[in-house]
């Protein structure tokens, strides 16, 4: 197993005091409390920084911890020293975090949990949370996916290994940006016959190349020539379900909004797919598109900054 | 080891999700007098005016576990917790309109020669 480097973890020095320590857990633990944290590995490095702290701010077990010698560096192949799984028995700690706590803590506290080996309570396994990313697709059809999870399972003798598990998961039409999917006693494993925690996917929709979401609705901006804008057209337009026509009214400007209504992701009411004009000019490279330009400029007598008073 | 499970079927916690009092304690793993003094403080807003008519949708009970695990963790009051999530929601909902905005001017850069 890896050695950790509990010092390291905090970005203490080995021979910080108990307030140092205590003051680099706590701006650590603001910063990667994964309800708080946007860094992407958030939720691992929370466990890493709690476990650190589970020794370093109890005198006992970080003495423990420096008896194994201030040699070792993190990631190093660590073996427990002969006779440690002895004097592990006298360590407490709280059932909550311990289950989690890396093979390399156990090795040297063990994982009795709470007041000791004879505490044989049920208690129910913990929570744990995954972020999944989805495309907006997904999220207007539905589908399945695959998830691959490490889980902590508890043997009979109380040590815990991990396991690869894979779930298929439904994921359900209409889901946004940001919710929660709850799995019911999909989470970590009970302890002595307790029952599982639950398994909380939170939904984050991966950015489109021609679409944007905004909770349910869906916005697109659509070009569309000088003529249809002026005079009113019938365009197809791109939703999630597929092309649509849209009508155009006669004098639409670029920035103006039109509604299709229901043409958002699905839901009880359903969004809908808001459409931002946007006036594109063609381009003037031959002689007889230059000269209808000129022949606009010539006819129409438009001053487009006159709002500008210039 | 590996095992494929078959597919399994979420509750996605939104407004068409309704929880009781003591479903929302089970959720967050909390006590029935911490809820109540959460609704107290004002940090979760359930319908119903008692305690046992109390419906939570599901962004309250995301509220809640949130409430929750901050307070364990950080050690944070309860007024310091409702300081927190307002404003974590609020930066959600700026980090929304922010993404919102860089996509359309994204957009527009693209469409520039």
């Amino acid at each position: 197993m890896e050695y950790k480097d509990y010092y390291k973890t905090l970005g203490v020095a080995r021979d910080a005091t108990q307030d140092e320590i205590k003051r680099a857990y706590r701006r650590l633990a603001r910063k990667f409390h994964p309800d708080v944290s946007t860094e992407p590995n958030a939720e691992a490095r929370f466990k890493e920084i709690n476990e650190a702290n589970e020794v370093l701010r109890d005198p006992e077990k970080r003495a423990a911890y420096d008896a194994l010698g201030g040699n070792w560096r993190a990631g190093q192949d660590f073996r427990p020293p002969p006779g440690s799984g002895g004097f592990h028995r006298e360590f407490h700690f709280g059932p909550d975090e311990a289950a989690e706590f890396s093979d390399f803590f156990a090795s040297i506290f063990g994982r009795e949990l709470h007041t000791g080996a004879d505490d044989h309570r049920r208690r129910r396994g913990h929570d744990q949370t995954v972020r999944i990313s989805i495309d907006l697709e997904e999220a207007y059809h539905g589908g399945t996916r695959q998830l691959r999870l490490d889980v902590p399972e508890i043997g009979a003798d109380g040590l815990v290994t991990s396991r690869a598990r894979t779930l298929n998961v439904r994921i359900p039409a209409g889901v946004t940006q940001g919710r929660q999917i709850r799995l019911a006693g999909q989470g970590a494993p009970g302890l002595n016959g307790g029952h599982p925690g639950d398994l909380y996917l939170e939904v984050e929709i991966s950015p489109h190349c021609i679409f944007t979401h905004e909770g349910k609705d869906v916005l697109l901006r659509l070009p569309i020539a000088p003529w249809e804008a002026a005079l009113g057209a019938t365009v197809s337009a791109p939703t999630l379900g597929g092309t649509v026509k849209l009508k155009v009214p006669a004098g639409s400007q670029s920035g103006q909004r039109l509604r299709l209504k229901g043409r958002g992701l699905p839901g009880n009411p359903p969004g809908d797919e808001l459409v931002i004009l946007e006036i594109v000019t063609p381009p003037a490279k031959t002689d007889a598109a230059k000269a209808v330009y000129l022949d606009m400029a010539e006819r129409l007598h438009f001053n487009p900054r006159a709002q500008l008073g210039v | 080891m590996t095992r494929t499970e078959t597919r399994i079927e979420g509750i996605v916690l939104d407004e068409g999700l309704t929880v009781t009092l003591s479903e929302l304690t089970q959720l967050c793993g909390s006590s029935g007098r911490a809820v109540r003094l959460m609704v107290t403080e004002g940090l979760l807003r359930p319908k119903g005016e008692r305690p046992e008519d109390w419906r939570f949708d599901g962004f309250q009970v995301r509220r809640a576990r949130r409430a929750v695990r901050l307070q364990r963790d950080l050690e944070l009051n309860l007024a310091g917790t409702a300081l927190a999530l307002d404003l974590l929601d609020e930066l959600e909902s700026l980090r929304e309109r922010l993404r919102i905005l860089e996509h359309q001017v994204g957009q527009r850069r693209r469409e520039l020669p």
